[in-house]
């Protein structure tokens, strides 16, 4: 076994599982900086129709008029749309990645799992439940292409209509997904934080409990406006 | 004691393999591991069977060649190497499933032994100061605070024996990239490559074929020297300053 | 010649290469005298490196730096796990950075007097003069040495010196400095100056028209048996303390390579020197296959004691203190328990042979820390000793800070090997060794913390600087596979290997291994007698001739046999084995860590004979079943007068 063999042939780092891990990390942050912003905007429901419908109009209006309307928003969803897709392309890349360097027929038949949470387990299967269900909530509130409760124009009357306790299936998935959700930002932002060089040893207890308190702010924020409805606290 | 072995027999890197099982009486519970194991091969060579081929050296848990994943976890239950891992951690009618570790990166020869030699070249592409004999000035012209030397230290005693490899859900390499990228980036010595050599030692873990770090932790909580996980977010810091610089 | 009945007395012989003059001057002159080689012609030229510790990884990185053609073994799966990585306690170099007298001249006078006035005078000099600048080279590679708040170097006392000249990592510092080289090493590896091959063991030396020209080796993953040639070899292959099975040594630790040029002319030196460190942890059963160490720094606070009454077998925390013997305090009282290795060693095995040993086999003795914890509180103790506690209990599986702790002697290091003049170079040209493998600087006994200093002093600057004189005169005439000393090697060694596997008998390797290790110790290790050595080479004999009627190797060469690998080591094991016990025989006298029964004072101390014994004993390969020639290197002091060791 000489071992003098050293692999000339020289990738770039800007393509390395490292710069791959970054983008996720980058493109992570901003959506979860939306999903903050996006669910401080459901919780005005609490403040009634007015306050809920007012508020997703006035999001058409931002920059207006040094943007057309509707303009801010659009720029708005082409960053989202960008970040997920590169999110998604780094890390079915990464998984590929990850499958080539222990392919299945190298599997342990034993496994035991020592230091990963339920959270990290779940990281790359939850992700794929979080992005088809982010398509379902799309074609649910946003278009109202799927519309269980029945069409409206007001944001607010798509909500209660389609969380109504008859339609607790509905309420199930998304509670489930946004449980998902959860987990995934749980993992998600203590890995951008680390990938992004921040972890220090001292810190490394601080940055998980930024990563859990977010997470769990997040879940809950975003349980509790289909619950009120199912519940009849809002109608 | 009595224990039942599964242990994992593999002719050569093309065969298949599959789990053997043997079963050990009077074992003590005073043994290291790799003793247990030197029983077995003596019991199954006067049986007329091929011992197992395991790798091991110093048997002092410093040399790294020893390592094999036991009952799932990579140098077993103990944080320790598997030669100094000893058969009190188990109790009497144990069954242990014994594999080798799991890697493309790290080939199997035979049975539990595997080729490491991907960590030598992640070393050669740049785990190195370039102080050629003869050229250096005296120890004391560069005075290095306790702290960072001690940091230095922590990483430097890595021993590459691949825990972190077998542990990692992704077969990555990065806290034994890392840990060499940190103990030399924390010295003054270091600092004329310090952005090359961590873009070099990156690109030759990916070719490899290692995976890529996902943050889980898994490999530090194996790591029988206790290398901090916090390195690999040095690494990462110190590769996103070399592509901002644009050594890439 | 005079001949008795184990060996033959041939011709005197003498270091023709050591300069003449002021011993501070020698390194310089022989420095300058030697032919050098004009970096140009340096890739003309190749050297063959086996072993990858310190002294072979250092040196294989330097020539390679140099610009020659290296090409390098090691038998591990990496240069980086050659047995330097578990040295634990320091390197040692005159700085004086303390400011407390240390020079040059003292580390050599103390190396000198540890080695018990049985090593050569002109190397002792040169390696304390070299020591110097290792650490240097080592800071420069980004080795992690102990540091102070300021940022400097910390230096601690090691081993009974009164100076504080000891370079550190924490207990690891043998791994750090053998990071160091192999990083060095690797770094030629990519820039193509050298190439490794790692899982290859030597198992002969080509010697062509009466020079060193290659070697054979064994791929251990193929089984392939392959030839190299080069203008030199240098064996970088560590010392043989497995002889006796149960030391401190790695699994794989062995001594073919060095035997295997024994065979082929290389004089074999003072064989019998070999080091029994006093702080191991003991024995627990016929299981065990190796020793581990314990810093001896543990002896600066722990007191070492047996229980008075014979076969006492009370829990230690229940004997009183007036029915304990603190021996060492006792016997020595100007030292107490920190008397050098082999006193140490020696006294505890006094103990347990007179039945008052502890632990399940009674070969132990309690190394006890409760007055330190009484002394210092369990947390200072545990931030001194900390990382050596836990060992100690992740093995033992008892708690060190509630029970003593039990230590037996254990074989460490062997001062003896192959001879080698002030360049390096055997008694076969163009061979070339280093490090453990050679026998050049320890005399009969080695002290703390200068393994490392000569193993690097070695690697980093003497033969770099010595190996051009004999390579000037090449490149030598090209040779190939065809060539017929190259056949003849290569079939010596598929042969031996026909043989180990055809032979299919009863007995596994190991059990061969342990019945020497057994041997060994009894008779040759801390106590020897004329009685007893002969008994033992009457033993070794027989053992021998059994292991080629009846051991058992399965498989094939063309797969990877770990059986077979241990069956060609222990092969040579059987043989030196004979040879060490007839250089104890020869050696009337007690020195260093060698204790000779009928040579003692009257109270029981060894008594060295001058007149007799100061000199190298280089034992030539007298045949196939023939004696061994004995040639002897008279020693001469000049700059240190020769005076008994007294530590009472």
């Amino acid at each position: 076994m000489a071992n003098s063999t050293l692999t000339k042939k020289r990738s770039t780092a800007y393509g390395s599982t490292v710069a791959l891990k970054t983008a996720m990390a980058i493109t992570g942050a901003i959506l979860v900086l939306y999903l903050i912003a996006h669910m401080y905007g459901n919780l005005k429901i609490f403040s009634g129709q007015e306050a809920f419908d007012g508020y997703a109009h006035s999001l058409r209006e931002l920059g207006y008029p040094m943007l057309p309307e509707n303009g801010f928003l659009w720029i708005f969803r082409l960053v989202l749309l960008a970040s997920v897709l590169i999110h998604i392309y780094a890390a079915v890349t990464l998984w590929a990645r990850a499958r080539r360097a222990r392919p299945a027929a190298q599997r342990y038949k034993v496994n035991k799992r020592v230091a990963r949470s339920y959270s990290s387990y779940t990281m790359r299967y939850g992700g794929v439940l979080v992005a088809l269900f982010v398509v379902f909530h799309i074609l649910h509130l946003t278009t109202n292409d799927i519309a269980p409760g029945g069409r409206s124009d007001s944001p607010y009357e798509r909500l209660v209509n389609g969380f109504q306790p008859e339609f607790w299936y509905v309420t199930l998935f998304y509670v489930l997904s946004v449980i998902a959700v959860g987990l995934h930002l749980r993992h998600g932002i203590w890995s951008a934080l680390a990938t992004l060089g921040v972890n220090m040893s001292r810190r490394q207890g601080m940055l998980n409990a930024i990563a859990l308190g977010i997470a769990l702010i997040v879940t809950v924020g975003f349980l509790l406006p289909p619950l009120a409805v199912t519940f009849g606290l809002v109608s | 004691m009595n224990i039942t072995l599964r242990v994992w027999r593999q002719k050569g890197q093309d065969d298949e393999g599959r789990l053997a099982t043997y079963k050990l009486t009077d074992v003590s519970p005073d043994m290291s591991f790799l003793e247990m194991l030197d029983v077995l091969n003596e019991k199954l060579t006067l049986e007329d069977e091929d011992p197992v081929a395991f790798d091991h050296d110093c048997r002092e848990g410093i040399c790294g060649a020893c390592g094999v994943v036991i009952d799932g976890e990579a140098h077993g239950p103990e944080r320790t190497t598997t030669c100094q891992l000893h058969m009190r951690s188990f109790k009497d009618g144990d069954t242990i499933t014994v594999e080798p570790w799991r890697a493309q990166a790290f080939p199997v020869v035979k049975d539990l032994v595997v080729d490491r030699g991907s960590f030598d070249r992640i070393i050669q592409a740049g785990g190195f100061i370039s102080a050629p004999t003869g050229t250096a000035p005296d120890a004391h012209a560069n005075p290095i605070p306790k702290p960072d030397a001690d940091r230095a230290f922590d990483a430097a005693t890595c021993i590459g024996c691949g825990a972190c490899v077998a542990a990692c859900p992704n077969a990555s390499s990065m806290l034994f990239t890392a840990a060499k990228v940190t103990h030399l980036g924390m010295l003054p010595q270091g600092q004329p490559e310090r952005a090359a050599r961590v873009v070099k030692m990156i690109n030759q873990q990916d070719e490899e074929d290692f995976g890529g770090c996902s943050n889980i932790g898994e490999c530090a909580a194996v790591c029988p020297k206790g290398i901090p996980l916090d390195t690999i977010s040095q690494l990462n810091r110190d590769l996103l300053g070399s592509l901002g610089k644009g050594v890439g | 010649m005079s001949e008795n009945d184990f060996f033959i007395e041939g011709d005197p012989i003498r270091d023709e290469k050591a300069p003449e003059g002021p011993i501070n001057e020698r390194w310089d002159k022989r420095r300058f005298s030697a032919k050098l080689v004009n970096p140009a012609n340096r890739r003309k030229l190749s050297v063959i490196m086996v072993g990858t510790g310190l002294a072979g990884a250092s040196a294989a990185a330097t020539l390679g730096e140099a610009g020659y053609n290296v090409t390098s073994f090691c038998y591990q799966d990496s240069p980086r796990r050659a047995h330097s990585i578990a040295a634990q306690g320091g390197i040692n170099a005159a700085k004086n950075y303390r400011n407390d007298g240390d020079s040059i001249h003292r580390l050599f006078y103390d190396t000198v007097k540890g080695g018990d006035f049985r090593s050569r005078e002109s190397n002792v000099y040169r390696l304390a003069q070299t020591s110097v600048e290792i650490i240097d080279q080592c800071v420069a590679q980004g080795v992690p040495f102990a540091r102070e708040y300021g940022g400097l170097l910390d230096n601690r006392s090691f081993g009974g010196v009164q100076v504080s000249r000891t370079f550190y990592a924490r207990g690891q510092t043998g791994q750090q400095l053998l990071l160091g080289a192999y990083q060095a090493l690797e770094r030629q590896i990519a820039a193509g100056t050298v190439q490794m091959n790692t899982r290859h063991e030597m198992l002969e030396v080509v010697v062509v028209d009466g020079r060193a020209r290659g070697v054979i080796v064994r791929d251990m993953v193929t089984g392939e048996i392959e030839t190299h040639f080069a203008d030199a070899v240098v064996l970088a292959t560590g010392g043989y303390g497995n002889v006796f099975y149960l030391s401190t040594n790695a699994m794989g630790s062995n001594v073919t390579a060095t035997w295997r040029a024994h065979r082929k002319g290389a004089h074999f030196a003072n064989p019998c020197y070999t080091q029994i460190h006093p702080t191991c942890i003991p024995v627990s059963g016929d299981y065990q296959s190796k020793l581990t160490l314990m810093s001896e720094s543990l002896r600066n606070d722990g007191r070492i004691w047996v229980p008075k009454e014979h076969g006492d077998t009370r829990d230690p925390r229940q004997i009183p203190e007036e029915e304990r013997d603190y021996y060492l305090e006792r016997i020595y009282p100007a030292f107490g328990n920190l008397v050098p290795r082999d006193i140490a060693s020696r006294a505890a095995k006094n103990v347990c042979d007179e039945g008052r040993g502890v632990g399940p086999s009674g070969l132990g003795v309690y190394l006890d820390f409760s007055d330190a914890i009484g002394r210092m509180g369990q947390e200072a103790v545990e931030a001194k000793y900390g990382n050596l506690f836990d060992m100690y209990q992740r093995i033992t599986g008892e708690n060190p800070y509630e029970v003593p702790m039990r230590i037996y002697p254990a074989v460490h290091y062997t001062m003896g090997g192959l001879w080698v003049d002030y360049d390096l170079q055997s008694s076969i040209p163009g061979l070339f060794v280093t490090g453990e493998a050679n026998f050049s600087d320890h005399g009969a006994n080695r002290l703390g913390a200068s393994a490392l200093m000569q193993g690097l002093a070695d690697g980093y600057f003497v033969l770099p600087n010595t190996i051009n004189d004999y390579l000037a005169s090449g490149p030598f005439d090209a040779i190939d596979e065809s060539h017929p000393e190259a056949v003849a090697a290569k079939e010596q060694v598929t042969s031996r290997i026909d043989k180990l596997l055809s032979i299919q008998g009863s007995r596994t390797v190991d059990s061969f291994h342990k019945e020497l290790g057994h041997i060994m110790w009894e008779y040759c290790g801390m106590e020897r007698s004329e009685e007893g050595l002969s008994k033992a080479v009457e033993l070794i004999r027989g053992l021998r001739a059994e292991f080629w009627r009846d051991v058992k190797v399965l498989g094939t060469n063309e797969e990877f046999n770990q059986a077979l690998e241990k069956a060609n080591r222990v092969a040579d094991f059987l043989e030196l084995g004979e040879l060490m016990c007839i250089d104890a025989l020869h050696r009337r006298e007690s020195c260093g860590g060698h204790f000779r029964a009928e040579s003692q004072t009257e109270d029981g101390e060894a008594l060295r004979h001058d007149d007799e014994f100061a000199y190298v004993a280089a034992w030539e390969f007298g045949g196939e079943d023939s004696k061994p020639v004995l040639h002897k290197e008279a020693l001469e002091y000049e700059y240190v007068e020769m005076k008994q060791r007294s530590y009472k």
